[in-house]
């Protein structure tokens, strides 16, 4: 890969996504318009993540990746590959060892410090966009912080179904300013987004980039009467019996019969490997031989 | 017990090794060579010059080859590529004036100065299976006439110096390049021609059609249509003056498009143009229509509510690399998102149960 520059694009281009990414954690929450270019994988498997993390990494970071909490999952596999090559970065599936995290759809269990970087893939960045499909009209009302209409909807929902009828991508509200999507995680994560690390969000595709600055004030729209929850099945990881943890389910047999178990994989290993085991699980080190 | 799954670095690369073989195909039938692309499937290298934007046959035979024939595959192999040269600067406009035409028509006028060229076209073909394809592909030599010199000046032209047709305003020097600034709207018309020349000719098709079907009806006609070779001139900043670095063959269209006026203005035409990379005369003409129905503000004309006019609907769903990209990436695992819904959906039927035998037994 002698042809390509340090991972993958170009300097001019990153100096280009770089300003993107600085005004974006200046006006965290604002979706910066930036020229995306396009990437050797499709757009929708996380060009925009990509060059976000391409942007800011460096020969000395460490890079873990993952894709609906897991290290293992093939697009996780196939852009871990894409920086090992291009780039040649040290890749770790440890949260605590990587300083530069892409994620889809989830947030690491394990709460992410001051010297790290979560990268977030986002198909749609903009939350108002299946209220209103314009994007001239959206952004006006992001300027105008005119919210109005993502209230009602909120309302709407409660009154057809009594509760707020959205499970991920649950929209917030940035330090009292920005209306902001938070990225097709459940809303589960959403309270980990007031964390200690920068959170940087690419949308290839849209051609959107924004940010979080560490510690920044970040709240799940609801109402008083309705009260944003954090929901996860109520079950124990089968593998770890982690019970804080986002679960998946799955069905493990013809009759139907599921199991839950730990999204975040490299959480449920760290689990195992300190001795927890859940009530289908088996201790780590008996793992291979079965 | 249960052990979890891991695998994902095998399946992928059993998954590339599949390919190259399917790609390849039964060894006992000789290998394409990417010459016999280039040369052959002429029109298929054309598109994925024009779509992928970058004008390279040999770059676009050999993606055609790699994707298997897929062409919006190809187109993005391209563009991927396209995206990682640096960009040196902008040519002069190219002059189609002088355009080495291989094809001219007019839908407008019977004749013109300089002749209407028919050129290689499928227009009067009748399509009839050719079986001998099938066994030889050797044809006769076509016969061959030297060029007339004579010079072949837009038949639009002859419409201006009537001021029948509506002026061009100069546009501003440099137009923007949609490759490295995002797009923003409302979008000027350079910026415009730029994403539907590029644009999936399907999509454009299919929106240029539905003009013709009544959504923003336009009345075009084709003043001319001509493909052939235009010279590509740039300015060397060293040297001070341009010169020429190269041939591009390209499809340009114009068409003559419904008049307006009003009390105190004389009735005019009104123009719609395309210009594509090689020997694509549906997606110039397409582009033409589409072109057109997008100038409905610029003309004074009303919105009526057609998806052709709507630049951001236009402009937003016509690069197939994008949109086949969000559209496939549904196959992706989502299993967290629709985790987070199957409680949701749970919950709620839960409460409606709930409710509903406390209502019977109010009943």
């Amino acid at each position: 890969m002698t042809d390509y520059n340090f991972a993958y694009l170009d300097e001019q281009t990153k100096r280009m996504i770089r300003r993107a990414i600085l005004k974006g954690l200046a006006v965290p929450g604002y979706q910066v318009p930036f020229a995306s270019r396009e990437m050797p994988m499709p757009y929708g498997w996380g060009t925009g993540g990509v060059q976000v993390s391409a942007a800011v990494m460096t020969a000395r970071d460490v890079f873990k990746v993952i894709d609906q909490g897991a290290d293992d999952t093939t697009n996780a596999v196939s852009i871990r590959r894409f920086f090992e090559r291009t780039a040649g970065v040290a890749t770790t599936e440890a949260t605590s060892a990587a300083s530069v995290i892409q994620t889809r759809h989830r947030i690491p269990e394990e709460p992410l410090s001051e010297d790290q970087i979560l990268v977030y893939q986002v198909p749609i960045p903009e939350p108002l966009r299946f209220l209103e499909p314009s994007e001239v009209e959206t952004r006006k009302m992001h300027s105008l912080e005119d919210y109005g209409l993502m209230h009602v909807k909120l309302y709407e929902d409660i009154s057809a179904h009594g509760a707020i009828a959205t499970a991920y991508a649950y929209p917030v509200k940035v330090e009292g300013r920005y209306v902001m999507d938070p990225s097709p995680i459940p809303k589960f994560d959403n309270p980990k987004m007031e964390m200690s690390a920068i959170q940087l969000f690419g949308a290839g595709r849209e051609q959107r980039i924004y940010a979080l600055p560490p510690y920044t004030q970040v709240v799940s729209l609801d109402f008083d009467d309705y009260p944003f929850e954090a929901s996860k099945a109520d079950h124990a990881c089968g593998l770890c019996g982690a019970t804080e943890s986002y679960l998946d389910e799955l069905i493990v047999d013809d009759a139907g019969n599921r199991m839950f178990m730990c999204s975040d994989t490299d959480y449920c290993e760290g689990r195992r490997r300190a001795g927890h085991v859940g009530a289908q699980g088996v201790p780590l080190e008996q793992e291979g031989a079965a | 017990m249960y052990v979890a799954v891991k695998g994902g670095e095998k399946a992928i690369d059993a998954a590339h090794a599949w390919l190259a073989e399917e790609r390849r195909g039964p060894e006992d039938v000789a290998e394409l060579s990417v010459d016999q692309i280039k040369e052959q499937l002429k029109l298929a290298v054309n598109r994925v010059m024009a779509e992928g934007s970058l004008y390279d046959p040999d770059l676009a035979a050999l993606a055609i080859k790699q994707a298997r024939g897929d062409m919006i595959e190809a187109i993005f192999l391209i563009r991927a590529y396209r995206t990682t040269l640096p960009r040196f600067g902008g040519s002069e406009p190219v002059d189609t004036d002088a355009m080495a035409c291989d094809r001219r028509v007019s839908a407008t006028f019977k004749d013109a100065p300089g002749g209407q060229v028919l050129g290689p076209t499928f227009d009067y073909t009748h399509r009839l299976l050719d079986f001998k394809l099938a066994a030889d592909g050797e044809t006769p030599k076509a016969a061959e006439r030297a060029e007339e010199p004579a010079p072949k000046p837009h038949i639009m032209s002859f419409l201006d110096r009537e001021d029948l047709i509506q002026p061009e305003p100069e546009g501003a020097d440099t137009p923007p390049d949609l490759t490295r600034e995002p797009l923003e709207l409302p979008a000027a018309r350079a910026l415009r021609l730029q994403s539907l020349t590029r644009g999936d000719e399907g999509f454009v098709l299919g929106m240029a059609y539905s003009t013709q079907r009544g959504y923003a009806r336009n009345h075009a006609f084709v003043a001319e249509l001509r493909i052939g070779t235009c010279a590509v001139e740039m300015d060397i900043p060293e040297l001070g003056f341009a010169i020429e670095i190269g041939e591009v063959e390209l499809t340009e269209c114009e068409t003559v498009n419904q008049f307006q006026g009003s009390k105190t203005q004389p009735p005019q035409f009104t123009r719609g143009y395309g210009l594509v990379f090689g020997m694509s005369e549906r997606k110039a003409i397409s582009m033409a229509l589409v072109d057109r129905a997008l100038r409905w503000k610029e003309l004074g004309e009303d919105n009526v509510g057609a998806p052709a006019q709507d630049e951001e609907f236009v402009l937003y769903h016509a690069d197939n690399v994008q949109a086949t990209g969000f559209l496939e990436h549904i196959k992706l695992p989502h299993y967290v998102d629709f985790q987070s819904e199957l409680e949701l959906i749970r919950k709620l039927r839960r409460e409606a149960m709930d409710r509903v035998p406390n209502q019977e037994a109010a009943e």
